[in-house]
């Protein structure tokens, strides 16, 4: 209960950190952490991420969102809970290997040099291809692909996705 | 079961009501954060559940139907009224002991562990430490009552940010530990979200939103686009509040992610606190689950 941050407490080899202007519900932080802590490799099955209780003292949030969040990773396959003992690690997330993001990033760079010469400066580049990704993602969810498309995805991307969005950013 | 239940609750003080024909169902295991401006009846609200203010109509009841007041019902409740009142000539040893004294549930072992944990000198007097340090010996004393529910008026009004993150810090832990529910005032709407996870609004001494903070925000929708397009919504969805200019115009209007809107407006999530903001501006507005017959009695 220091409310320190920096100090490493509890059994776990992360801790979590909050971004409170980002727009991302809390929840999904702390879920989007563990999936880059495990693309990262600072986790690995078997291990234990942060206890409830650490969470909550140190970042002065609801218990119910760290339930929430480690559901969601349950959910998502990533963790399962060991009754009486803690939430660990039981998945791995594929990490796109470095010969094909290179080739990813190539794609794009073309793109992006296509759109320079369109007269698009960064920010739109950006824009447009954040609503581009919302929509490949939301005709992906939805198996019926009628209706509009302007339905911005409340779930994030999915992980194999979002290795792509990052490339950009 | 309910954490706190009322029907009809109304309190009169003189020929002011303070508070009028409040309904609500709170489930037990929650962080309920309770905001208003003030005046809005929010004390009246926390002194009637506690029972320190009888209604002059209708019920209140505490953690499964104990009458507020009764003997039950206190010993499960602990309140930490607005500025945390302690003895300032005290030392934080004696206030212990005073406490201990006074209570028929007590754990020593928990306060003492938690003011060390702390750092809060027990010979120190009370009137001697900081804002932050008597709003955490405040909250210690009223965690090692063992309550089930633990109601705070305005807990983070006097305090600096740092003294808020590592009360509201303490608060959650004890939360977690123990797995009791919370009642706080608070009119530091900011800090709301990350804590909260279920809402209540008053205005003018009427109940004007209640419930969970997922769903409220589920529910709620930011649309922009065209201006000349806004009167279009204005009858099909009633919003909440609209921000127009020239061209472009902002509606919040309650409606769910899945909804479909027209081409040209763009739908964005609202935040907790834009969200109150909205209906604090809008004191007629209202939401309100549960029996809905009840919200438009007398408006």
């Amino acid at each position: 209960m220091n409310g320190g941050t920096g100090e490493s407490s509890g059994p776990s080899p992360i801790a979590f950190r909050l971004e409170p202007g980002s727009g991302v519900p809390t929840y999904l932080q702390l879920v989007q952490q563990v999936e880059q802590a495990l693309r990262l490799g600072y986790l690995e099955p078997g291990d234990q991420l942060p206890r409830v209780k650490d969470v909550v003292g140190s970042l002065a949030i609801n218990p119910n969102t760290v339930l929430k969040a480690y559901r969601e990773l349950e959910h998502r396959g990533l963790a399962g809970g060991r009754p009486g003992q803690g939430t660990f690690v039981e998945g791995t997330l594929g990490r796109v290997g470095l010969p094909q993001q290179t080739e990813l990033r190539r794609a794009l760079t073309g793109w992006m040099r296509t759109a320079t010469d369109a007269g698009l400066d960064p920010d739109g580049m950006a824009a447009l291809f954040t609503a581009a990704l919302r929509d490949f993602t939301d005709s992906a969810q939805d198996e019926s692909a009628q209706g509009h498309p302007v339905r911005p995805s409340r779930r994030p991307a999915r992980p194999g996705r979002r290795d792509e969005a990052e490339g950009v950013a | 079961m309910n954490a706190i239940e009322t029907a009809g609750l109304s309190r009169r003080y003189r020929r002011v009501w303070a508070l009028r024909d409040c309904t609500l169902a709170i489930p037990a295991g929650r962080v309920v954060a309770l905001v208003g401006p003030n005046g809005a009846g929010k004390t009246t609200l926390l002194n009637l559940a506690v029972g320190l203010t009888t209604p002059t109509e209708g019920t209140v009841t505490v953690l499964d139907g104990r009458p507020a007041g009764s003997a039950q019902a206190r010993s499960g409740i602990a309140f930490v009224a607005q500025d945390a009142p302690l003895y300032p000539n005290l030392s934080v040893a004696d206030t212990l002991h005073l406490t201990r004294n006074l209570n028929l549930r007590w754990d020593q072992k928990r306060a003492a562990s938690r003011l060390a944990e702390l750092a809060i000198p027990l010979d120190r007097k009370v009137g001697k430490l900081s804002g932050g340090q008597q709003a955490q010996l405040a909250l210690t004393l009223a965690v090692a009552r063992l309550p089930e529910l633990v109601i705070l008026d305005e807990p983070l009004a006097r305090l600096d940010p740092l003294a808020r993150h590592d009360f509201m810090a303490s608060l959650m832990a004890a939360v977690a530990e123990d797995g009791l529910s919370v009642l706080f005032s608070s009119h530091v709407v900011a800090e709301l979200e990350r804590v909260a996870d279920y809402l209540i609004v008053l205005s003018r001494g009427r109940l004007q939103v209640a419930g969970p903070v997922d769903d409220l925000v589920a529910g709620h929708r930011v649309l922009t686009g065209p201006a000349a397009e806004t009167d279009l919504f204005n009858e099909r969805l009633a919003p909440l509040h609209v921000q127009r200019a020239g061209a472009q115009a902002h509606l919040m209007v309650r409606m769910d992610a899945a909804a479909a809107i027209p081409a040209g407006w763009t739908s964005t999530p609202v935040g907790l606190e834009e969200l109150v903001l909205a209906y604090l501006r809008e004191p007629d507005a209202t939401v309100l689950p549960g029996p809905a017959t009840l919200n438009r009695v007398a408006s």
